[in-house]
């Protein structure tokens, strides 16, 4: 017990930002500015599903293993679940939510519903989120590169050849957006 | 407007609510004032807890309770209380109710605090010592102590022999016997068990939890919690992956309903990556199976032994060694299955359990006689086919397994194969062409489904089945449309609650025979009570007409023949009230049953490109016909099949969980380190559905695909890795060290 | 995650401030420390976000090579025209690793200080040496089919994880570091510890120091290299054994070569000896299986991963006849070159 003595008492400041009042957070979520708190201990991706309600963004793993919580962040695409919020004060936040809306889909979204390239839909946003950056990047060239630069999203249902398809669907002839 | 047809590619009807995250699961349902429960597991194999001191944990701001045995609410005392529609013989597991350690990482308390971070801080506060008992987790120790339960499990199926297999088998010229081994898979699907309760103020839950069946968690929760029914809400409207692992309830929403009615709060609890391991898996298995046949590959002779891993409390059992006794002719054949205790989890049904077990290597075997003979693969199961199920000497309602075995095999190009092994190259790289058949039962349940149309002419059937990813909602969409007439934007399919009518969990792909049907007859009933309204229209539209004589089509009811007819909406109008419900009930028939076997079929077909020296696999192509009966939607059906695809990829290439028998301890428990499928290990994946009309199976004609996808793949790769390299490997998954041993032949 | 202070300073003397050594965390990706954080496997009182430090470009040094700040992400390192054009190998190796999305976020001096790959070691509920000191090791005995076969001792045989690492070994680079006591340079070699006695120690890195970039020599490799990762699967999955080929080749003969192994140790695994050997021979399958024999000689299996000095042999044949051949491995075209 004396380990997590030495710790509490080490923690005063911790004890204060994470269980009191948190840091001061300005990020842009899907273009909505958030003028914030947040304790630091609260990655980016609990902030967007417990402290902002966008659930859209999913839990997978908590581990950077899955993909399922992938947003972008100023246009790159990121594991949400090894970043802390307020490691992202002053950044733009894509999450699925802001790619498009039912009604008016982002063309990606429109891919997938085509080609049928979920099942469950739990992977789906971040495989989404991932295939925006994907395109943002600009790298993958053909079907191969897109398998291997998708290969960061795990589909457990397995529809990884409707996805393949779904992004070749929408990927820019030559890969450059 | 194009009348909606069952068999039309209709896409997903939930797909937008998916694709831009509007879907919610089990742990995205806002509610004020929310707490979070956080899990702790043991860190035994068994014992006993000696001592848990939670004060450290209860001085942290925000922890509001932790709740174990020693502070526990009342619970159901009798193990009746905890039984549910997806257990098995045996005294369920009862986390908290008291001190004793049945398995390593067995829930032993629940943290709740404010926030998830403060829960999540706090719990490794906790200070908890154990007596520790002597355990066993190694299933091949265990295997002398196998048994045979007395009592069965309700999904298992017995097998019977036939002959005298033992002499068959020593008289005939081309005898193959081997020993082989299935490794213990986890479900693993992508969303983590999660439950919100909300506490609604009046001694009543609303429960949004991961489960595939919202009834079977109410009855459960109702029982042991001991409260009335009408206080449990069970909400699961979509599930983010399940294959098995939600067909029963699962300790987080124990947990948290325990933590909700005791403190009187709304509480989530979301299990960890690490504790997905913590619970239902598919069970290991070892399997030896002896065939023997005449020099032209008829079989004469099969005996199939197969034993697979339970727990100490419960006894699981799975149908594994009937398979292939089943669907091949063979005079002479003889089984034996049972079941060895650990002290694990109890195992439980991860899709098509026990044929992906069994059935993926009897394939392997088949390959095996098929090379002691000398015969080719696709040809040795066309001489030993059965019309008939040979097990139990029964007709099938259908089997066009034939004609799955010559499409997939003229889309594959199986006639250019070379019979001999390392006979096929692609430059540097070996080339292997394997396949195999894979076979479930085509199952029938019973389900209720109700179907209302209100004033704005919107139609809804509703029934508290589940969509897990496998297209629920769009089929009964599509059939509702056909029934009645409808475009797809007409009608609302609404399930996952268990407020609606009676369904059962969803499971063993009768899903979609079982509430199709119901969607069916309820449309059909609704129908009839607007034909009949339509006498209390002026100048009654359909004069004498019987309601046998009216269709429906283009949102119209017309006499069959006429051009034109009244919309549906008129008809409820001209009723004079404000909506029109029926609800009917699908049942399989008793006389089929008895008289006749219902399977699916399929046959898969797969390349292999090995790099040899480097032990490197990829599975380069698959085809994998179906014979499934009649398919309701295409799009979803074949998503269906590439799903089970990739899944049987998984288990032949990647999936172990991986036991330090000596903590009792699941060591891989994380989607680093337990690997499945990732984008670039899938390639092409080709689907057939062959045209296979069954109007005995169900009332739809439809059997069901949610099974069938997975089972023969693993045996059509392993049976391609021996095409390639002349190596056989019995045990799975077939990893770098494996293709690169020489003694691999050896399965244990 | 047990709670912790965070602080973003904006400079590098600000980030030095009071940085006293195993309670204090630097972060700039956080894919790794937060993965372990979350696992309660390290447990900062104090974190220290680097982001905002001007370490996030690659630069051209005095001597022609290329100096990659310690803040720059690993995605950014191997799409790099310059490092492509010198240091493909490099590019190669990045592009082994993790997923894009990791790749994005993850800094090249996270990377440098990448835990090792352990279930043992991740898993606070087993006794590890590398977690508490004089625990004892579970994954002697246990279940080790990822463990070290070279260089590992009786208090550990995990292995070190990353791919940009064995890519680094090979290119000879440099880590710049600074603390209190000033700027020091490091040799990639010295960089990584092997466990010996004090597992819980994986760098020399001392307490309070902040790496600032690595170096990498103006020599460059351009045409015959090669980064071959074998592992459970075709992507996303850590190495069972990866080599990294540097050679050059002058008149059909071996004028220099280094090849570096990850997967296999607690730090990338060179053996310059048997390189040395190796140069002036003919790039050939003779003296690439002389070289493998010689560098697997003091190999050990723990049980489960005995195949792994097999593999590791065949790895490193292959990965020499494709650096000498000047077909290096696709990181996209799963089929080995």
């Amino acid at each position: 017990m004396d380990a997590i003595t030495d710790e509490l008492r080490l923690a005063t400041d911790s004890e204060h930002q994470c269980f009191g009042a948190g840091m001061p957070l300005n990020i842009t979520v899907n273009g909505k500015a958030h003028d914030t708190r947040v304790a630091p201990w609260t990655t980016l991706l609990d902030f967007l599903r417990e402290n902002l309600g966008l659930t859209g963004t999913k839990k997978g793993c908590d581990h950077g293993q899955c993909g399922a919580c992938t947003v972008l962040v100023d246009g790159r695409r990121i594991n949400s679940c090894l970043t802390l919020a307020v490691m992202r004060d002053g950044c733009k936040i894509t999450t699925v939510e802001g790619l498009g809306k039912p009604g008016a889909l982002h063309p990606l979204q429109e891919a997938f519903i085509e080609r049928d390239a979920f099942q469950c839909g739990y992977c789906t946003p971040g495989q989404l989120c991932s295939a925006a950056g994907l395109i943002n990047e600009g790298q993958a060239k053909d079907r191969d590169d897109v398998r291997e630069l998708m290969s960061g999203n795990i589909c457990r249902c397995g529809a990884y050849t409707n996805i393949a398809d779904a992004v070749m669907d929408v990927l820019p002839k030559g890969g450059q957006s | 407007m194009a009348q909606v047809e069952i068999g039309m590619p209709q896409r997903r009807v939930e797909g937008e609510l998916k694709v831009t995250g509007q879907a919610r699961y089990a742990a995205e349902y806002p509610v004020e004032g929310l707490l979070y429960g956080f899990v702790i597991n043991a860190t035994i194999a068994k014992g006993r807890i000696a001592k848990i001191d939670t004060t450290a944990a209860l001085a942290v701001p925000g922890v509001i309770e932790v709740f174990t045995h020693e502070n526990r609410p009342n619970l159901a005392w009798f193990d009746r209380s905890y039984k549910d529609d997806g257990d098995s013989p045996g005294s369920p597991l009862r986390p908290l109710y008291d001190d004793k350690i049945l398995y390593d990482a067995q829930p032993i308390a629940l943290l709740v605090a404010e926030t998830f971070e403060i829960a999540r801080y706090a719990v490794g506060l906790v200070d908890i010592e154990y007596e520790r008992e002597d355990f066993n987790t190694d299933f091949v120790s265990a295997l002398p102590d196998r048994f045979f339960p007395k009592k069965k499990r309700a999904f298992y199926t017995p097998f019977k022999d036939r002959g005298d297999a033992p002499n068959a088998y020593k008289d005939l010229p081309v005898q193959v016997s081997n020993d082989y081994h299935m490794v213990s898979e986890h479900h693993n699907p992508m969303e983590l068990n999660a439950t919100t309760v909300v506490w609604e103020g009046d001694g009543k839950i609303t429960v949004y939890d991961k489960n595939q069946g919202s009834q079977n968690v109410q009855k459960y929760l109702a029982s042991v919690f001991g409260l009335s029914k009408d206080k449990v809400r069970v909400l699961n409207p979509f599930v983010g992956g399940a294959f098995g692992s939600g067909l029963r309830p699962e300790y987080q929403v124990y947990m948290a309903t325990l933590a909700a009615t005791t403190l009187k709060h709304s509480v989530r609890v979301t299990l960890t990556r690490q504790q997905m391991f913590s619970h239902v898996h598919r069970p290991e298995a070892v399997q030896t199976v002896s065939l023997a046949s005449d020099e032209t590959g008829r079989m004469n002779a099969m005996m199939v032994e197969a034993t697979t891993s339970t727990s100490r409390y419960e006894n699981f059992m799975e149908t594994v060694v009937n398979w292939g006794g089943t669907a091949y002719a063979c005079e002479n054949a003889k089984f034996d299955y049972n079941i060895a205790a650990l002290d694990i989890h109890t195992p439980g049904d991860m899709r098509a359990p026990g044929a992906a077990t069994g059935m993926n290597i009897f394939e392997m075997a088949m390959d095996e006689l098929a090379y002691a003979a000398n015969v080719d693969p696709l040809e040795l199961r066309i001489k030993n086919y059965s019309e008939q199920d040979a097990m139990n000497n029964t007709p099938y309602t259908s089997k066009a397994l034939m004609s799955a075995y010559k499409e997939g095999a003229a889309r594959f190009g199986w006639e250019k194969r070379s019979q001999a092994p390392r006979s096929m190259k692609d430059g540097t790289e070996l080339v292997g062409w394997g396949m195999a058949t894979g076979m479930w039962e085509a199952m029938m349940a019973v389900a209720t489904v109700r179907a209302r149309i209100g004033a704005n002419g919107q139609l809804e059937v509703a029934s508290a089945t589940s969509d897990i990813g496998t297209g629920t909602y769009t089929i009964m969409t599509q059939i509702a449309a056909e029934t009645l007439g409808l475009p797809m934007d007409r009608v609302t399919a609404k399930l996952g609650d268990s407020d609606l009518p009676l369904s059962p969990i969803e499971g063993g792909s009768w899903t979609a025979a079982t509430v199709g049907a119901a969607v069916q007859l309820a449309c059909r009933a609704l129908g009839e009570k607007l034909f009949k309204a339509a006498s209390k229209v002026p100048g009654n539209p359909f004069g004498d007409a019987k309601f046998d004589q009216i269709e429906f089509i283009d949102g119209q009811a017309r006499v069959r023949g006429k051009a034109t007819g009244i919309s549906l909406q008129d008809l409820l109008h001209a009723s004079g009230e404000p909506w029109l419900e029926a609800e009917e009930t699908a049942k399989p028939s008793m006389i089929t049953n008895m008289t006749k076997s219902r399977h699916t079929h399929s046959a898969v077909f797969v390349e292999v490109k090995v790099d040899e020296e480097l032990g490197v696999v990829r599975v380069t192509r698959v085809v994998n016909a179906v014979a499934g009966g009649r398919i309701i939607n295409p799009l979803t059906a074949r998503s269906q099949i590439l799903g089970g695809v990739v899944m049987g990829m998984g288990m032949a290439l990647h999936e172990d969980t991986l036991m330090d028998h000596r903590l009792g301890r699941i060591m891989n428990h994380s989607l680093a380190e337990y690997h499945v499928p990732a984008h670039a290990d899938v390639f092409d994946i080709d689907v057939i559905f062959v045209d296979e009309p069954d109007p005995e199976v169900s009332p739809l004609g439809v059997k069901g695909l949610g099974e069938i996808g997975i089972v023969g793949v693993a045996a059509a790769i392993s049976n391609a890795i021996f095409h390639a390299t002349g190596k056989r490997v019995r045990s799975f998954p077939i990893t770098i060290d494996k293709i690169l041993s020489i003694d691999t032949t050896d399965a244990l | 995650m047990n709670p912790f202070s965070y602080e973003r300073p904006d400079n590098v003397a600000g980030a030095l401030r009071g940085v006293d050594g195993r309670s204090v965390k630097f972060i700039a990706g956080g894919t790794n420390l937060l993965d372990l954080m979350k696992e309660g496997v390290e447990r900062p009182s104090r974190l220290i976000d680097i982001n905002h430090l001007p370490l996030g470009k690659i630069e051209e040094n005095e001597d022609g090579g290329l100096r990659i700040g310690a803040l720059v992400r690993n995605a950014d390192a191997a799409y790099d025209e310059r490092i492509k054009a010198g240091y493909p190998l490099l590019s190669s190796a990045f592009l082994a690793g993790a997923s894009p999305q990791l790749r994005n976020a993850a800094s090249t001096g996270g990377n440098l200080l990448q835990r090792t790959r352990c279930y043992y070691f991740y898993d606070t509920a087993t006794p590890c040496n590398k977690r508490e000191p004089g625990s004892g090791c579970s994954a002697i005995g246990g279940v080790n089919r990822i463990h070290a076969i070279l260089g590992a001792s009786d208090q550990c045989i995990a292995t070190h994880p990353s791919d940009m690492c064995v890519g680094l070994a090979a290119l000879n680079a440099k880590v710049r570091v600074t603390g209190e006591e000033g700027d020091r340079v490091i040799e990639f070699a010295d960089f990584h510890r092997l466990p010996g006695n004090t597992p819980h120690i994986d760098t020399t890195l001392k307490a309070g120091e902040l790496i600032t970039g690595v170096d990498l020599p103006g020599e460059t490799f351009d045409t015959n290299f090669t980064y071959l990762k074998l592992r459970d699967r075709l992507s996303y999955a850590f190495a069972l054994v990866s080599v990294a080929v540097a050679m050059k080749l002058d008149g059909g003969k071996i004028a220099e070569v280094r090849v570096a192994l990850g997967g296999v140790a607690h730090k990338p695994w060179r053996n310059t000896e048997a390189e040395a050997v190796l140069v002036g021979q003919a790039p050939e399958a003779a003296a690439f299986a002389t070289f493998a024999e010689n560098v697997l000689r003091e190999a050990k299996g723990q049980g489960h991963n005995d195949f792994k000095t097999d593999l590791a042999k065949r790895a490193i044949m292959r990965a020499l006849r494709q650096a000498a051949a000047g077909t290096p491995q696709s990181q996209t075209h799963k089929r080995v070159a």
